[in-house]
């Protein structure tokens, strides 16, 4: 929620004769904070900056002198990095999987922080939930997915990793090919950028929904109980929310990783 | 399906926004340059390390206590070995004392027979001698006697050895169906 239609929303209560103001898209679009030219800077885009900002600057005070005999700040961080190394990259791709630790570190936690500032007090709002900042990430590990398929087997057997199957009865052969097709070079990068977006998406908007009507139904009568309702309900959300914030990282990442062992590995 | 996305314009939420898009690309890189380039290799080389100190000293006991047990091993098999080597002598060591006691219980026959073989041959030819200087004596006695008894000589040689040879012959003879009959 930006802090106009906060405002908006303020203003608009039940004893006021004022519709319920339902969060809907316009809770997503952002007047531009400043613009040079065309190009206006929103929220969500400063947004991503600071959860930019925080990635480095953690990993930076945790890793810039890493200690043989870490400190707090450096154990956690080497949890956090323990935690995609092995449980994601060796978990799914194996030794060779080491090379893309970086990238999939990169990925996990930028996803992930930018999630969390949907329940940062004042910033409230999840930059994944404008599709361009998963469509960027997914494009990524799409151009990654296709520059490893072709790289590892070559033009022809790359083409084939992505359609074949083998050991398909013969008039299953065209179906099949042209089902693999789309699903690994259309849905695959369309659904890994569309899962995240949505979740967050879904997930600002119910918290905001809840918050909205806590306020709204707010009055000495019997609508209080289901103001207080809402509002424990916006709590909820909030909790549930840090857990789908971490989960839907967790899951780009695990994907990202799935795609780089499919390009890699001889057949699927 | 493209003009229904367009008519939403900027409402639509799966249309992305460029200038985010270009925001998100570039905080990302900013983000993967630095964790790539430097802090992740950092954090890799210092977990290495520290693998290194745990898992080296334990690796390191694990290799002394292999070399101690391959020592062992190695031991055993020479003392092992070298039993075996002991038995095999004392057996080797038997048989041939068996061996010479066989050998020498042989030469030991050998020689008693040889021995007993040369008293028989030498008893022989003394009862030859004895007996042939025993013959000539009874002979000459005999006459003796005879010719004492008879009152004349009987020098003659022919005669006298004609008979004495009879007489004996007759003795011999008796003495030869006696020990026949024994």
């Amino acid at each position: 929620m930006s802090a106009h239609t906060l405002l908006a929303e303020a203003g608009c209560h039940i004893q006021h004769d004022c519709a319920f103001p339902a969060p809907g898209l316009n809770s997503f679009d952002f007047k531009p904070l400043f613009s040079i030219g065309s190009f206006d800077f929103t929220k969500p885009m400063l947004l991503a900056i600071i959860a930019m900002l925080i990635v480095v600057g953690f990993f930076w005070a945790a890793f810039n002198k890493p200690k043989l005999v870490p400190g707090r700040l450096q154990l956690v961080g080497e949890i956090g990095y323990t935690f995609v190394a092995r449980s994601i990259a060796r978990e799914v791709i194996g030794k060779k999987g080491d090379k893309y630790v970086p990238f999939l570190t990169s990925i996990f936690f930028f996803v992930w922080f930018m999630n969390i500032m949907s329940i940062i007090p004042v910033a409230q709002f999840p930059p994944t939930s404008r599709f361009a900042f998963p469509v960027a990430l997914a494009a990524l590990v799409f151009i990654t997915y296709m520059y490893l398929t072709f790289k590892t087997h070559g033009f022809r057997k790359g083409i084939k990793n992505l359609v074949w199957i083998e050991g398909l009865p013969k008039p299953l052969v065209p179906l099949i090919v042209v089902l693999e097709f789309i699903q690994n070079v259309i849905t695959r990068p369309f659904t890994l950028a569309v899962r995240l977006w949505a979740n967050m998406f879904a997930g600002h908007m119910l918290i905001v929904m809840f918050s909205v009507a806590s306020w709204y139904l707010l009055t000495p009568s019997a609508l209080a109980a289901v103001a207080g309702g809402s509002f424990a309900l916006a709590v909820f959300m909030t909790a549930f929310e840090l857990l789908i914030q971490f989960l839907q990282a967790y899951i780009f990442t695990l994907l990202a990783s799935i795609y780089i062992q499919g390009a890699l590995e001889e057949g699927h | 399906m493209m003009a229904f996305l367009a008519e939403e314009g900027a409402q639509n939420p799966l249309i992305p926004d460029t200038a985010e898009l270009v925001v998100g690309l570039l905080c990302f890189f900013i983000v993967f340059g630095i964790l790539g380039k430097k802090l992740l290799p950092n954090i890799q080389k210092t977990l290495a390390e520290r693998h290194d100190a745990i898992e080296g000293g334990l690796e390191r006991a694990e290799k002394a206590q292999a070399e101690a047990n391959r020592t062992l091993e190695e031991y055993k098999a020479q003392l092992a070995e070298a039993r075996h080597e002991a038995a095999r002598i004392t057996e080797q060591a038997r048989e041939q004392g068996a061996q010479i006691i066989t050998e020498m219980r042989e030469e030991g026959q050998r020689q008693r027979d040889a021995i007993i073989a040369a008293g028989h041959a030498q008893i022989e030819a003394d009862r030859r001698q004895v007996t042939v200087a025993l013959r000539q004596e009874v002979g000459r006695i005999a006459t003796d006697l005879a010719s004492k008894v008879v009152g004349e000589s009987l020098q003659d040689t022919a005669r006298q050895s004609r008979v004495v040879d009879r007489f004996l012959d007759g003795l011999e003879d008796s003495a030869a169906s006696a020990e026949a009959a024994r």
